[in-house]
């Protein structure tokens, strides 16, 4: 047993209002700069739909994540070693801009200098890569918001596999969810895998992925290996970026930025402790529907004595283990289990899960013939068909989804008759294998929601591997120009010229 | 003149190049980098990049092969200078034909296309014409090879060559009446040296042959094995 510890985030779907806040604050953080105006570390998808960048999830067009060989062992997708490395001078897998969407501002200056005529001048797009005027903006991080296009074009979506989709496309019978992504901080990250510099890790104490700029030599192949495509090629510095999990924030015991501002308060973060001797074989699972229970049996019991104190010596601080004791994360996902993670057929044990959302039953006149029993209806009427919800979280396997869909249903009905009724409804409890103790708690972390329910992030503990001492008068932030005065005279090696921030770059 | 061209100048270019790449590896490694494009406009740049680099890597390697493949080892084994002669014309016509046809698709796409030309550097253009420059060069020379196939002009070059490398004063003596054609085309050669360094082509020496053997697919970082060492 090796313990390692995991920052992991859980996003309630059932809350998300789609309001985009995550995004933007996301990108004011970290991705308002030359190269990586197109890249949205957090972006907010109405499913159904095909996404961003265009059909992600068809990996028989991207070939990103993992395979599993006839020998039983996994590989990336887009092959072995020696497949990429051959790929180098020409990747036949990475996407173009456009299929992200070309990056552009709008001539607001117009509206303010243009002469007098006849009509009112208009503020009309411009590319910022290359300055020229846009016709038409083609694609976007959200381009299919609220159901936004035609069904035939929507209805690409991968999650429709196995799905009688045409009667999805009609009025009544349509559905619609939203799906907020960022990077899945994954158990086994396929770009990590396909980096040939080896630039890309993933940080032994919190799990963090991320790409170390100084080595990233721009290959791009880590771009094809995300199956979540969540990593961005910046054409301006030619290296890859990706969302870090905020993790200067999460170092201080500060929630990520997209969590700390989500105004429906659906993101958790907590710790999970799992066994990384496992990861190999979870990853490797023959059939895919069992990948998401491989990926459960990964992780392991906070309260275990063993586990406890295997993980005393490893070195995992006494606050971390803490931590996952009191972690939201465990709690949803393995207690009771109603969080999965997202696309478990990828093989990347990805560590960003959620929880599938209730919607409306489907049919107002059929509502009262409904068979409801204790208060709940059958989930099958739910109008988000329970096959897509299986086909995004657990490989297509509903039955984890339907138990998950159910004891949310069996909460509401529960604290129903608790607050109006004044009853407690044991039969409902029972029904979904869950103690009246257990859905007071749930209740309390889902739907109450409070800060510190929703964030219990142990801080990191550099005092273990620094010593203080060394960190007097450092240099702090610096920008890829190691520990020098910051001031660089010229572009000799064709970098830029870091001038102070009020002047920013030139 | 002719002494500082073919004694002095390519002293000044590796230098340059040696130098140049450790210091911008060591200060600036945040800018050492292969500067892809595909992600802006896949049109052209898979055909034009494969094309380009296997023309000339194959160039290269050639080049590093026959000028500095020491007389006496050619003579042991038994390989002879017209044979070599002709090797060389053969192998270099095709792989510079290649890497030409590759080259000029990539330069059009990047003086062209607007996304590409907005975002190339004046360094980028620069080294990229003289690399096609130096192509046009270097096939133009096979009009003259052909026409003395025994192989001795090609001994001249290789002994030149050897002779910078063994830091003999009189290198410049060897190629003393060398056509112009090759004379320029070894000057171009020895400025892309010399901008080398100031270039993409740094990410030449980063060729990530080690991924091969690297072990496993995961990498991880700890912290733990940085106690000793100051922060930055």
């Amino acid at each position: 047993m090796k313990v390692r510890a995991q920052i992991g985030m859980v996003l309630n779907l059932d809350k998300c209002i789609g309001c985009h806040t995550c995004s933007v604050t996301c990108k004011n953080v970290w991705t308002s700069r030359d190269g990586v105006e197109y890249a949205w570390f957090n972006n907010v998808e109405t499913k159904p739909g095909i996404g961003y960048p265009k059909d992600w999830e068809n990996q028989k067009r991207w070939n990103g994540g993992w395979e599993r060989t006839s020998a039983g062992k996994i590989r990336p997708k887009q092959g072995a070693k020696w497949r990429i490395l051959a790929n180098i001078f020409g990747n036949p897998d990475l996407p173009e801009i456009d299929d992200y969407y070309e990056p552009f501002d709008f001539d607001y200056d117009h509206l303010k200098s243009a002469p007098e005529m006849e009509a009112f001048p208009t503020a009309r797009p411009r590319s910022k890569i290359s300055g020229e005027r846009m016709e038409k903006i083609e694609w976007g991080p959200n381009w299919e918001e609220i159901l936004g296009g035609e069904f035939a074009k929507r209805s690409k979506d991968y999650n429709f596999e196995g799905i009688q989709k045409e009667m999805y496309g009609q009025y009544e019978q349509t559905f619609m969810m939203y799906l907020p992504r960022l990077c899945e901080h994954c158990l086994n990250p396929s770009c990590v895998s396909a980096c040939p510099s080896g630039a890309i890790y993933k940080r032994e104490e919190d799990g963090v992925v991320l790409i170390d700029q100084e080595k990233c030599r721009g290959w791009r192949m880590c771009v094809s290996a995300c199956p979540y495509k969540k990593v961005y090629y910046n054409w301006s510095t030619g290296k890859s970026e990706k969302c870090t999990l905020c993790y200067p924030r999460l170092e201080s015991g500060l929630p990520t930025v997209c969590s700390e501002t989500c105004v429906g308060r659906i993101r958790y973060i907590g710790v999970m402790l799992y066994d990384a001797d496992k990861i190999a074989q979870a990853a490797s699972v023959e059939n895919d529907k069992e990948l998401y229970d491989a990926q459960l049996d990964v992780f392991l019991d906070p309260n275990d004595p063993e586990v406890i104190a295997a993980a005393r010596a490893e070195g995992v601080p006494e606050d971390w283990i803490e931590g996952a004791r009191n972690s939201p994360i465990w709690k949803m996902a393995m207690e009771w289990k109603i969080a999965f993670p997202l696309h478990p057929e990828y093989r990347t044990l990805p560590m960003v899960w959620y929880i599938p959302p209730l919607s409306p039953i489907q049919n107002a006149a059929e509502a009262g013939q409904i068979a409801a029993q204790d208060g709940m209806p059958d989930v099958k009427s739910l109008r988000i068909p329970v096959q897509y919800l299986a086909n995004l979280l657990t490989a297509g396997d509903e039955a984890p989804v339907i138990s998950a869909l159910e004891r949310m249903l069996a909460m509401r009905a529960y604290m129903r008759s608790k607050t109006v009724d004044g009853v407690i409804n044991l039969g409902v409890a029972k029904r979904v294998g869950l103690s009246t103790q257990q859905i007071d708690e749930m209740y309390q972390l889902m739907a109450i929601a409070n800060y510190e329910d929703r964030f219990v992030i142990p801080t990191t503990h550099r005092e273990v591997v620094e010593d203080a001492y060394d960190l007097r008068s450092g240099c702090g932030f610096t920008d890829g120009n190691g520990c020098s005065s910051g001031v660089s005279q010229g572009k000799l090696f064709g970098g830029r010229k870091f001038v102070t921030p009020k002047d920013g770059w030139q | 003149m002719h002494g500082f061209i073919f004694g002095i100048y390519p002293y000044i270019a590796l230098s340059v190049l040696l130098i140049g790449s450790v210091a911008r590896y060591e200060r600036d490694p945040f800018t050492w980098k292969s500067s892809s494009s595909q992600l802006l406009r896949r049109k052209q740049l898979i055909l034009g990049s494969v094309l380009f680099h296997v023309g000339v890597l194959t160039i290269f390697v050639g080049h590093l092969v026959g000028l500095l493949t020491p007389l006496a080892l050619l003579e042991a084994m038994h390989i002879g200078h017209e044979l070599k002669q002709i090797t060389a014309v053969v192998v270099g016509g095709v792989a510079g034909v290649m890497a030409l046809v590759g080259g000029i698709m990539l330069i059009w796409r990047r003086l062209a296309d607007p996304r590409i030309r907005a975002s190339s550097s004046t360094m980028d253009i620069i080294i990229l014409s003289l690399l096609l420059l130096q192509l046009c060069l270097g096939l133009l020379t096979i009009t003259v090879s052909l026409q003395n196939l025994d192989g001795g002009e090609m001994v001249k070059f290789m002994l030149w060559a050897q002779a910078i490398f063994m830091f003999d004063a009189n290198a410049a003596s060897y190629v003393e009446d060398a056509p112009l054609l090759f004379e320029l085309h070894i000057v171009t050669g020895l400025t892309i040296f010399l901008l080398f360094p100031f270039s993409r082509l740094v990410h030449m020496l980063s060729v990530p042959l080690r991924y091969l053997w690297r072990p496993g697919f995961q990498i991880v970082r700890s912290r733990k094995g940085a106690k000793n060492h100051p922060a930055e």
